[in-house]
């Protein structure tokens, strides 16, 4: 895993070694039949690699080696390929993570408006490594580019649905009130689901259609 | 001006719009079925004509490109929609999609149909996670409706529309990269020749084209040519959907024709916030170059802000105020920069990565005046010598701020901290003069030290 500097203080997040294995199969068989029908929507069946990758941290809650090597197996390449192209996309979380991934921008049209602060209160809220998981499993914090949505800065974002215009009192209910057990509605797309719900939507699960073999599915 | 009708934007105020319905009850789709009934190459010529140019930043001529693809070489031709969006400060195309979706999805038929392509690949953004669901149900409602699937429209015309999810990588909006990624694999660029018209995905001819460029289509087809090219100025015509964002009172999308003066679009942002003045924007996302006050009245379009020293891009304008500091924003720009280099190019992964270290000294206060030169000269080392344009769109923030604000680098130097920082505490704690925490990069530099990889990775 690559280690980014926090970009306010340069500081980097304290080396620690982590969970990258599970030791047993990630994938059901009615799993893999959905695969299957990821990879009928491509001409290649390499092409569905980052869905089929989606859909390991939909059942696992991110993507451990176990689940790479099962996806090499179900594209006919080796575990190598599958974790060369795992590792270079950060929306595949290749340790533990939280229900919650709350990213918080902090580019230059967020942090003009008070991102960056936002960001550093989420850090002090969740406290030390909290960029993993945090001890209660609930969340990973993310420093995060923008998000294409910097009409409503500062943005954050929850499993990637965004909020609008936070403040930091509103910043604070949210983790006050995930924490209680009641997640918040966004700004827009409803309530965010857990990491693996989202992560099937990633996937690709919601755009299958019908006639794609919906009726054959478990 | 004053007559000018939104065009892409124009559903935005009627949340049905969004619904193949309520699509179709405000003229939808029936560009659609103009298009089918006339030859795919007349389509080609129509968009030709009409002197759109691509919205993803480049400005190629759209008609021209499709008018590249090869016909008839045993291969298929795939149509991909760049829906990856990630320029700093640009949010244009995903509210495009979010509320006028089907807009987006009758052009790319059109474009499938020009360019007799079966397979469209919709390449979305990884965080757009909502958009992309707007945009699955607009996809699924056109196969119900005929428009996609076998036959459409009871033409013998068959057409597929895949809606693709990226994971989170700024590089895969560059077009190669994208197209690597669709083929499962790292999302880095390769060199042109060949051109993805000829070889592209799956190694065949393959049109890549913005959300905003296809948006635009169905207006082509439906009004014509002419009326396309009335609007806009003589080489960039049309309409455009400008995004403006930082320190203005409203912050957001605002469509004008191409042309519009800066100035008149920042007045349509509420001018700068809390009545400051202006201390720089970017024309076209953080990868444009700086531009100022005295360059208010250059007309936005590509040739105009290209003749003022930087570029059109993506139609983005991040506003700095008087008291926003220049060094601290282009160092945030280029830590976005290292952190998405792909790593591919030397050049580009080193640079970037250097001159993020140099500018965080500097914003830090432990700057010394040769490293505004040696910013410059890692500029010069990296400009024009990657494959992508990732590391050039890199170098504009750095170079042009150093051209407009040398003296505010030169000031940072020599206070030994940023004159702009109101949280001045933080940073100075984080110091090694004041003897602050350890464990980060550049405060782990004592004064008059060289950088040091082993040190800095610690
Ligand atoms: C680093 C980089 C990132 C890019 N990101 C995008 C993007 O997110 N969306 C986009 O449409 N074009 C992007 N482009 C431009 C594309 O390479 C390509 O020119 C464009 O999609 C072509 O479409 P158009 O002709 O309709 O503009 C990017 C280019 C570079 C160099
Ligand atoms: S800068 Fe935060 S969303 Fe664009």
């Amino acid at each position: 895993m690559s280690r980014v500097p926090d970009s306010q203080t340069g500081q980097l997040a304290p080396l620690r070694v982590v969970e990258d294995d599970v030791p047993s199969p990630v994938l059901s068989e009615a799993v893999r039949r959905q695969a299957e029908r990821i990879i009928a929507k491509y001409p290649t069946r390499r092409s569905a690699l980052v869905p089929l990758l989606y859909l390991v941290q939909s059942e696992a809650g991110w993507v451990p080696r176990q689940g790479m090597r099962e996806v090499g197996e179900l594209l006919g390449i080796t575990t190598a390929e599958v974790e060369a192209v795992a590792t270079f996309y950060t929306m595949l979380k290749l340790h533990p993570c939280g229900r919650y991934v709350l990213s918080i921008c902090t580019n230059p049209s967020c942090s003009l408006v008070g991102g960056r602060a936002l960001y550093q209160r989420a850090k002090e809220l969740l406290g030390p490594g909290s960029e993993q998981v945090t001890a209660d499993g609930l969340f990973t914090l993310e420093e995060e580019e923008c998000l294409a949505a910097c009409d409503t800065a500062p943005v954050v974002a929850l499993n990637y649905l965004f909020f609008d215009r936070v403040s930091q009192q509103q910043l604070e209910q949210m983790i006050g009130s995930i924490r209680a057990g009641s997640v918040p509605e966004a700004s827009r797309g409803g309530v965010p689901g857990e990491l693996k719900e989202v992560s099937r939507t990633l996937a690709g699960l919601n755009g299958l259609r019908p006639a794609e073999g919906a009726a054959s599915d478990g | 001006m004053a007559e000018f009708e939104p065009v892409l934007t124009a559903r935005w105020g009627n949340p049905d719009a969004v619904t193949m319905d309520g699509y179709e009850k405000t003229g939808g789709y029936a560009a659609l079925h103009k298009a089918l009934g006339m030859t795919p190459d007349a389509v080609i010529d129509e968009v030709k004509a009409s002197g759109l140019r691509g919205r993803g930043g480049a400005g190629f001529p759209t008609g021209t490109k499709w008018s590249f693809i090869p016909q008839n070489t045993g291969k298929p031709v795939y149509v991909t929609v760049n829906f990856d969006e990630s320029e700093p400060g640009t949010f244009n195309n995903r509210e495009l999609v979010e509320r006028d979706p089907h807009q987006l999805v009758e052009g790319a038929i059109i474009c499938a149909y020009a360019v007799r392509c079966h397979t469209v690949f919709i390449y979305t953004r990884g965080e757009f996670v909502w958009p992309g669901t707007v945009l699955e149900r607009a996809v699924g409602e056109a196969y119900e409706k005929g428009y996609l699937g076998r036959r459409i429209v009871g033409s013998d015309f068959d057409l597929d529309i895949v809606v693709h999810r990226g994971a989170g990588a700024y590089i895969c909006g560059e077009e190669t990269a994208l197209l690597e990624s669709l083929e499962g694999r790292r999302g880095q660029p390769k060199l042109r020749p060949p051109f993805p018209a000829v070889e592209g995905l799956y190694r065949s001819p393959t049109v890549i084209n913005n959300v905003e460029t296809l948006s635009c289509v169905p207006h082509i087809i439906d009004r014509g040519a002419q009326w396309f090219a009335s609007i806009g100025s003589e080489k960039s015509a049309g309409p455009g959907v400008f995004s403006i964002s930082g320190k203005v009172e409203r912050p957001g999308n605002h469509e004008a024709p191409m042309g519009t003066p800066a100035r008149e679009l920042l007045e349509m942002a509420g001018g700068v916030r809390d009545g400051k003045r202006l201390k720089a924007f970017t024309p076209g996302g953080s990868s444009t170059p700086f531009l100022v006050e005295e360059h208010l009245d250059t007309p936005m379009d590509f040739d105009s802000v290209q003749a003022a020293g930087s570029l059109l891009g993506t139609k983005a304008m991040i506003v700095l105020d008087e008291r926003d500091c220049i060094v601290d924003a282009v160092l945030r720009f280029t830590q976005f920069y290292a952190h998405e280099s792909c790593g591919k190019c030397t050049p580009c992964r080193e640079g970037t990565w250097w001159a993020a270290r140099v500018l965080e000294r500097i914003e830090r206060g432990h700057g010394r005046m040769e490293d505004i030169d040696l910013l410059q000269d890692t500029g010069r080392n990296m400009l024009f010598k990657a494959f992508c344009a990732l590391a050039d769109g890199a170098v504009s923030p750095i170079d042009s701020s150093i051209k407009f604000f040398r003296d505010e680098y030169e000031e940072h130097i020599r206070l030994g901290w940023c004159p702009f920082r109101e949280d001045r505490e933080l940073v100075r704690a984080a110091s090694p003069r004041t003897g602050g925490t350890e464990g980060g990069t550049a405060q782990i530099l004592p004064e008059g030290r060289e950088l040091d990889l082993g040190e800095v990775l610690g």
